[in-house]
């Protein structure tokens, strides 16, 4: 057992290696710089989110060493964790050393190898002490990140929550002002983390950590025991006791829910209104690509469908009707016309799998895309100009034009379709769905008629994403065709994956992670596709059944892979 | 036996049937209209039919690279439009500079030669590279994951060629020479210099490839493994480094359809590979994916068929612009082929294939 263990120095180097290039490559694509200007630690260390990012890769690099390197004594670790980060930010600051000399002009082939990047990397200092302060600060915090990692598991998750919190405060921390001002005592308490303007102070940052870490420790010890004995406690209750605790928790919820837009305030009522309108396709998507198993690429056509039904029926620019629909009267038809687009588009690959049908729907979606976009159908929808003019929805004499308003429009939407969702889940379609998705010919054997099946989760998915469509148009009042790309499908899948394909609190979590946060971080917009791709790559070579994964397609995943690689 | 055939048959038999005869109805419609309308001078349908084969040799290259890995792993390498894409992204920079140094007037082919070289390079860096980070660890998992795997690495690479070099669109140099035409004497049939460059450099590059997977060892390997990689492996093949030559192969290609793409169009961009990797992998569904002649003429089909349709049938059939359509015939015809015949025309029956 006890092997004689040499220092695993080229582990080590390998991983300083591994993350001194996405250092690198998060520098040249312009991240850091971008996120430079927002403060995380403001007050006299600023440490920005650009800093931050930077800082990420050297925790890689320290932990790369640490899981890498076969040796497994502390110190070796912790030597180890600080050579790797000193390769990587070497890495990074030879970089800009190269750079230096006015010869060699990086900035016409790399355009973010920019003098605003340089300066937060040397935290504008003189370049050579700048520098050298990086390479110690990325050698100390991969130095630190190994440490980390050799402690007992219950101290390293609550390090790694309190971060993940500390984080997640500085990032949002213009939200957190604007939903704290007014609250009295416990708002100035609040308030006063940011006092020093332009981010956390460097006490409060620490208080942040210490708190998150602490109240997870704490959990760690006695969360079990506690949830246990409040299950007791609750089971102990006579039926119509059990009831109305249920009633009060459902109760509590819903007020949760009807009171956020006025606590949060407008703009981010708008962010979780996107949210709303995302979480609704990632249900439709779940349905086609997390039940049944049908990777359908092309899902933002329904979308489209949903939303120019909407705008073809209530807009008066370009009604046939002599008198346009109202939104509530255009709906059933903006749901019909989806759901029927479903089927058809189903039809013609209902005999092809996996890969194939991806790539025929990547089609279809840019097809109907195209078609949406050409001069031909222009008197019919309106070509390049889109429609304008689209009636807003109307609840007795209220309009629903305001973020806030809608708000509630959407969550009954998405409440409507998470119920649907998971009563088919636990549906015999729903089973037959699984089954497909699960074995094709198997399922085919054991009686499960594919035909009706499949067209069925098309159709149901595609009615889901009508509806968005149909609360997108009404929502901002006119549609362009630029609005239905491709991407769109990606975000949608990406949300899907990212959250757990099949579940449906997961395509939740996922709609709110991968939407809201994008949302709430504008300078984030640009790299959001590349974000999107490492992460839908990550989580397949990680946890291809997502964060939180549904029992059954987590053992279908590993099952599989056992099976495969047995 | 006429009871048998009608069991057979079922209603979505018929429905995709009416769909399929109808395009074709139309399309043929569409173009005994315009033929009779005397619209277009021959030579106009001479020149469109050339720059659909300079169009379909590109196409056939790309198609190539999908068809090689597809035929060895069973998977669709969904982020092959992005190898092809950073290799002519890159040797812009060096095409540009010998531009500003005057090279391109005056050894248009050394210069043309060189770019394709740094082109082919960082195309198979990038093939090789996303096979060993983003497929290798997965080749056992379930079919849907490397697949998803392969949309992420497509969108990534593309978004990272978008930071690092912007996301403007580039002109690549062009010179008189590549902009001469040559005419066939007193008619308007023209092929200009561009395209002849692209139709040799496309016919060199199959020609290699297809002695390459005859006649070398590695070729054959990468046959055998094709074939059935257990047993490949039992004979001392190394499958993994046959993997990775036939990635290496795809993206070298790749590397030469992106420069030639991007002469005949003269600009690249970081999205450039999206809309011609599609239309690549319809051609290489066309002539029956894993089928490297397949490919090839799938390609060559395609490119044609593209070029004329807009002019021949969807005129015809009274459509305005009809140019904005023209990628909707590539997928359109994508739909068609796997109603009517999923296994292309020179392949087996994959479709259905569990992949």
């Amino acid at each position: 057992m006890a092997k004689a263990t040499r220092f695993d120095g080229k582990a080590v180097l390998r991983a300083g290696a591994i993350a001194g290039v996405t250092a690198l490559l998060i520098c040249l694509v312009g991240m850091v710089a971008a996120f430079g200007k927002r403060n995380l630690i403001g007050g006299v260390v600023r440490i920005s989110v650009g800093h931050t990012l930077f800082f990420l890769n050297m925790m890689l690099a320290g932990y790369l060493a640490v899981r890498r390197a076969r040796h497994k004594e502390p110190l070796f670790q912790a030597l180890g964790g600080a050579l790797a980060g000193l390769v990587s930010s070497a890495m990074v600051a030879a970089l800009v050393l190269i750079d230096l000399p006015e010869q060699v002009n990086l900035r016409s082939v790399l355009i973010n190898a920019s003098p605003d990047l340089y300066a937060l990397l040397t935290f504008g200092m003189p370049t050579l002490t700048g520098l050298g302060v990086l390479v110690v600060a990325g050698t100390f915090v991969a130095a630190l990140t190994a440490g980390a990692l050799i402690l007992p598991p219950r101290f390293r998750r609550a390090v790694s929550l309190g971060f993940a919190v500390l984080l997640l405060v500085g990032l949002l921390q213009d939200l957190l002002k604007v939903m704290f001002t007014g609250w009295g005592t416990l708002g100035d308490l609040f308030l006063w983390m940011f006092e020093t303007g332009g981010g956390l102070s460097l006490v409060a940052a620490v208080t942040v950590f210490v708190v998150a870490g602490g109240l997870n420790l704490l959990f760690s010890y006695y969360a079990a025991g506690t949830r246990r004995q409040v299950q007791a406690w609750v089971m102990s209750r006579p039926p119509q006791g059990r009831l109305a605790i249920r009633i009060a928790s459902i109760g509590l919820l819903a007020l949760v829910l009807l009171s956020v837009p006025f606590v949060v305030g407008r703009y981010p009522s708008e962010v979780l209104n996107t949210v709303g309108l995302f979480a609704l396709m990632g249900l439709g998507l779940n349905v086609v690509v997390g039940f049944a198993g049908l990777l359908d690429l092309g899902y933002v056509a329904f979308f489209a469908i949903g939303a120019y039904t909407m705008g073809v029926l209530t807009s008066p620019e370009i009604s046939p009707l002599a008198h346009p629909l109202t939104f509530w009267e255009a709906l059933p038809f903006s749901l019909l016309a989806a759901l029927l687009s479903g089927i058809i588009l189903g039809i013609p690959v209902l005999n092809t799998r996996g890969d194939y049908l991806a790539i025929v729907t990547l089609g279809f979606g840019e097809i109907v895309r195209l078609l949406f976009l050409s001069d031909w159908l222009r008197p019919y929808v309106g070509g390049a100009q889109g429609i304008q003019l689209i009636a807003p929805a109307k609840v007795g004499d209220l309009l629903l034009t305001q973020p806030r308003e809608l708000y509630y429009l959407i969550l009954v939407s998405c409440l409507i379709v998470v119920f649907v969702s998971n009563r088919l889940k636990n549906s015999r379609l729903g089973r037959a769905w699984m089954a497909v998705r699960e074995d094709e010919d198997v399922a085919q054997a054991m009686g499960i008629e594919l035909v009706s099946t499949k067209l069925l989760a098309f159709a149901t998915g595609a009615t889901f994403a009508g509806l968005s469509g149909a609360i997108f148009a009404t929502k901002l009042g006119s549609i362009y065709p630029h609005s239905f790309q491709l991407l769109y499908s990606i975000y949608v899948l990406c949300l899907l994956i990212v959250g757990g394909m099949g579940n449906v609190p997961g395509v939740l979590v996922g709609a709110l992670l991968l939407i809201g946060l994008p949302e709430l971080l504008r300078e984030f917009a640009e790299y959001r596709m590349l974000v999107y791709g490492v992460a839908l790559v990550f989580m397949m070579l990680t946890r291809p059944e997502g964060f939180l994964p549904d029992r059954r397609v987590r053992r279908e995943v590993r099952a599989e892979v056992e099976e495969n690689s047995a | 036996m006429l009871r048998q055939l009608l069991r057979r048959v079922t209603l979505v038999d018929i429905f995709m049937w009416i769909i399929g005869l109808l395009l074709i109805g139309m399309v043929f419609y569409g173009s005994v209209r315009t033929l009779v309308s005397g619209k277009y001078a021959p030579t106009e349908w001479v020149n469109l039919t050339v720059t659909g084969i300079a169009l379909g040799g590109i196409y056939a290259l790309i198609a190539l690279g999908y068809t090689l890995v597809y035929g060895i792993l069973r998977m669709i390498n969904f982020a092959h439009s992005e190898v092809f894409m950073s290799g002519p992204f890159t040797a812009y920079f060096l095409a540009d500079a010998l531009d500003k140094v005057g090279y391109f007037d005056r050894y248009p082919i050394l210069s043309l030669l060189l770019v394709m070289v740094l082109s082919m390079a960082v195309a198979t860096t990038v093939a090789v590279l996303l096979e060993r980070i983003a497929y290798r660890p997965l080749r056992t998992a379930p079919r849907l994951v490397p697949l998803i795997t392969a949309i992420g690495a497509s969108f990534f690479l593309q978004y990272t060629f978008r930071g690092l070099f912007g996301s403007g669109v580039k002109g690549y140099p062009e010179t008189d020479w590549f902009k001469r035409k040559w005419c066939l004497p007193d008619t308007q049939a023209c092929i200009s210099t561009t395209q002849i460059l692209v139709i040799v450099a496309a016919v060199l590059m199959m020609v290699a490839l297809y002695a390459f997977v005859q006649w070398t060892k590695i070729g054959k390997a990468m046959r055998a493994v094709s074939e059935d990689k257990e047993t490949a492996a039992l004979m001392g093949i190394d499958v993994d480094r046959v993997i990775a030559t036939t990635f290496a192969v795809g993206g070298a290609l790749a590397g030469v359809a992106g420069v030639l793409y991007a002469l005949m169009f003269r600009q690249v961009q970081f999205f450039m590979g999206f809309v011609p990797g599609i239309k690549a992998f319809t051609a290489a569904v066309l002539g029956g994916i894993g089928n490297i002649p397949g490919a090839m003429l799938g390609g060559l089909f395609l490119g044609i068929f593209e070029a004329l349709g807009p002019n021949l049938f969807l005129d015809g059939l009274g459509i305005p612009a009809p140019y904005q359509l023209k990628d909707a015939i590539a997928y359109t015809m994508l739909v068609l082929i796997l109603i009517f015949r999923p296994t292309g025309i020179l392949g087996e029956r994959l479709a259905r294939k569990k992949a």
